[in-house]
């Protein structure tokens, strides 16, 4: 639809955004002084380690706990390895993390250098690793240019079998049926593990595991399939849970194209230590902009417990402190896919009415954003029939108020992952309503005073109650009282608390030593 | 009851008609995969197949949707059901029944025992997010969870049930090896009744091996194995504590 047919005030937008900024800013003011275990392995990873060790334990985590035990984590890993270069030579970074694994150095024990001296070092160290996943944003800028994106919405989709070779036989049906973007989901639980698992894996629950190797695989995978089909198709992955930023470097490293990153999702429906996943979250979207890859956040996560009708302005709530958020990680708003869903309790009378209104809510906020949106799956049952007819509303509203990413639902929602004939049913689909409906949009206009917009205004001013609640008593207080999806998490609980370090006056911010160096 | 009702055929528009409709997909190309579809029609037992649409979805798979009759009769006459089907009642009609007939939160421990370090089976269970949109036992406003995570010790266990003092104590076991997982469990009974607690709780126990056979054998209440759904352990849990009045147990 034309922008601003809900013909919303514009300065209650700026008010609301600016209420944003403030709880975005108290945010990052808290999470200042720490940095985390998943943190500091992520930069063990950007300076080019990879692999485990005899144990099987991949070498960042082993290296990571070695000086954590000696409670020297709080300089940092590029502190340590820096000072340890200054004394000693190694062939590479890998070998010297192998030495430190079988004990024969302890870079904990070495004496420190001048901290100038130090900060040269890890400068360089972190600049030759950045440049190899600059080095992929372009990889990435020159395929598009050559073989262009598909038109919007882009239509994405999911595989997860669980095994990545068979992952790769269903992403290439998806791509040749005409998917845009595929995403391969992780195994259940995988955003609880501490660590990246290693390898190509052919074992997962509900997903297959997100590993370096299986994301290399995949990507291949496209880039024949886009060279062939002349449009490049985005690969999807997600930088959630407790390896929120080793993940984030792994998918810069492998050329993916789009993560969802999103610290509340993890804290409400993950239990993880909220301090944690904010401060890993920050260092994940940085890391993902210098990689040109955008997010995608969860907010349709929020109404897919509890009833949209009723809670739909947590999603509102959560857009806007997650923009800003975003933005303090250095992100641009092309680079922030923010999510919501279409979850109306089918029964409703009107509903469809209420979903346009929540829709075009959503995408006038956010004019520049990648809006992600994603289908029904809370009322779904084993109706597969209905389940489909479902769908087709979402994807009418998808196409009427130009949402860009569009998840398409699956008639077997409520049963199974997806089957391969499951997925081109649904591409088939959404297909099918894109050309019917194209320009539709462009003609659409709102009646002034009609259901739409009187929706639209009330969702848009129940958040901005919501949003001047926050930030007097900030989002960690929020949390804690329950404020989203009815789930109360206090700021010191929940999982990974434990990879929570306070840096000392040598820390070395890494955003400095990228600042400085101007890449 | 008439012979002619005895016997009982799929429906489609006419009686005895037998008519079936089938979808599926085979893993290679066409048209080599639409014979492979019709043998396997013909090895359903079924008759006059017609493939009423075919469609290469790439990557060497084929999607067919075809119609076909079973011209066999099933005798009815020889089917018996049990009337009283239990129905899992959702997630609604649970917390109803928590506020009108306990009219207090049940409290749960929740854990991963001893070495196993798996908590997939635990957090579809209990994480808010649950299982294939069926809500977690977190989601519940009705229950007070303490989820202790993974290789909670038995001992550490024991100190919290005793602090917590939960109406239901849930253990989830994955990892089987050298059956690690029964030495586990038992252990976990014997120390219950060393200190005088079992009675005041429901003990079940839940994993990919564990069937409710078995967890009456190691001595729990109930064991749920794979595909088991929060709402059936939830429901589960509500009756118990109802049938057994575990709720004031402690007090």
């Amino acid at each position: 639809m034309k922008k601003g047919v809900l013909n919303l005030d514009e300065k209650r937008i700026i008010y609301a955004k600016s209420l944003g900024k403030k709880i975005a800013d108290d945010i990052f003011n808290e999470i200042k002084p720490y940095t985390t275990k998943s943190i500091e392995r992520a930069i063990l990873r950007i300076l080019g380690v990879n692999g485990i060790n005899s144990k099987g334990i991949p070498y960042v985590n082993s290296i990571i706990d070695k000086i954590h035990k000696k409670n020297l984590l709080s300089k940092g890993i590029i502190y340590l390895i820096s000072n340890t270069l200054l004394k000693f030579n190694f062939e590479s970074i890998q070998k010297l993390i192998e030495d430190i694994d079988e004990d024969k150095i302890d870079i904990t024990k070495i004496e420190f250098s001048d901290k100038e001296e130090i900060k040269k070092i890890a400068k360089k160290l972190i600049k030759d690793g950045i440049s190899k996943i600059i080095n992929k944003k372009r990889e990435r800028e020159d395929l598009i240019s050559k073989y262009p994106l598909g038109d919007k919405p882009y239509l994405y989709v999911i595989v997860a079998t669980g095994n990545i070779y068979e992952d790769g036989r269903q992403v290439k049906s998806a791509a040749y049926l005409g998917a845009d973007m595929i995403a391969i989901i992780r195994s259940t639980a995988q955003s609880l593990l501490d660590y990246v698992p290693y390898g190509l894996t052919t074992e997962g629950y509900g997903g297959t595991y997100a590993t370096q190797e299986n994301f290399n695989y995949i990507r291949k995978i496209l880039d024949e399939v886009s060279k062939d089909i002349k449009k490049y198709v985005k690969l999807v992955n997600y930088s959630s849970g407790l390896c929120m930023p080793e993940i984030s470097t792994l998918a810069s490293i492998e050329r993916l194209d789009l993560m969802v990153n999103d610290a509340l999702y993890g804290i409400l429906f993950r239990n993880l230590n909220p301090l944690r996943t904010m401060i890993d979250q920050k260092f994940s979207r940085f890391i993902l902009h210098l990689g040109g890859i955008p997010i995608v956040t969860g907010e349709d996560n929020l109404i897919k417990t509890v009833d949209s009708k009723e809670y739909y302005y947590t999603v509102i709530v959560s857009q806007i402190i997650n923009e800003q958020l975003a933005k303090n990680s250095g992100m641009n708003e092309k680079e922030i896919g923010l999510g919501h869903a279409f979850e109306l309790d089918p029964n409703l009378t009107s509903g469809f009415l209420y979903e346009i209104a929540q829709a075009q809510l959503v995408r006038e906020l956010f004019p520049n954003s990648p809006i992600k949106y994603m289908p029904p799956t809370r009322y779904k049952t084993g109706n597969i029939f209905l389940s489909h007819i479902m769908d087709t509303l979402f994807n009418i509203v998808a196409n009427l108020t130009d949402q860009e990413i569009q998840l398409l639902g699956m008639l077997t929602e409520a049963l199974h992952t997806p089957f391969v004939h499951d997925r081109y049913l649904s591409i088939e689909n959404a297909k099918y309503i894109k050309n019917n409906l194209k320009s539709l949009s462009d003609e659409f206009y709102i009646k002034n005073d009609g259901i739409i917009r009187k929706r639209a205004t009330e969702v848009f001013e129940k958040a901005v109650e919501k949003l001047e609640e926050i930030s007097s008593i900030g989002i960690f207080k929020a949390l804690e009282k329950g404020y989203f999806s009815d789930t109360k998490r206090p700021e010191n609980e929940g999982r990974g608390f434990d990879g929570v370090i306070k840096k000392d006056s040598d820390y070395l911010e890494f955003y400095d030593l990228i600042n400085e160096e101007k890449l | 009851m008439k012979e002619r009702e005895k016997f009982v055929r799929p429906y489609g528009d006419t009686p005895d008609d037998g008519i079936i409709q089938i979808s599926f997909t085979i893993p290679l190309p066409l048209p080599f995969s639409r014979e492979v579809a019709k043998r396997v029609i013909k090895e359903m037992g079924l008759f006059e197949e017609n493939i009423v649409y075919e469609k290469d979805i790439y990557s060497d798979f084929s999607f067919f949707i075809i119609y076909a009759k079973f011209n066999k009769s099933i005798d009815i006459s020889k089917i018996k059901i049990n009337e009283e089907e239990i129905k899992i009642p959702d997630f609604f009609e649970i917390e109803k029944i928590i506020e009108e007939k306990i009219g207090k939160k049940i409290k749960i421990i929740a854990c991963t025992l001893g070495s196993d370090a798996h908590t997939v089976g635990l957090d579809a269970i209990i994480n808010a997010k649950g299982y294939n949109g069926d809500n977690g036992l977190e989601r519940y406003k009705g229950f007070e969870i303490l989820n202790l995570g993974a290789q909670v010790p038995h001992e550490y266990l024991i100190k919290k049930i005793e602090e917590f003092k939960p109406n239901v104590v849930l253990i989830s076991q994955t990892v089987t090896q050298k059956n690690i997982h029964l030495k586990n469990l038992t252990l976990l009974t014997e120390m219950l009744e060393a200190e005088n607690l079992r009675d005041k709780i429901l003990l079940i126990c839940g994993g990919y091996k564990i069937t409710p056979e078995l967890a009456h054998e190691l001595g729990y209440d109930m064991g749920f194995g794979a595909n088991t759904y929060p709402s059936q352990v939830a429901f589960y849990i509500v009756n118990e504590i109802i049938k057994r009045n575990l709720i004031n147990k402690w007090s």
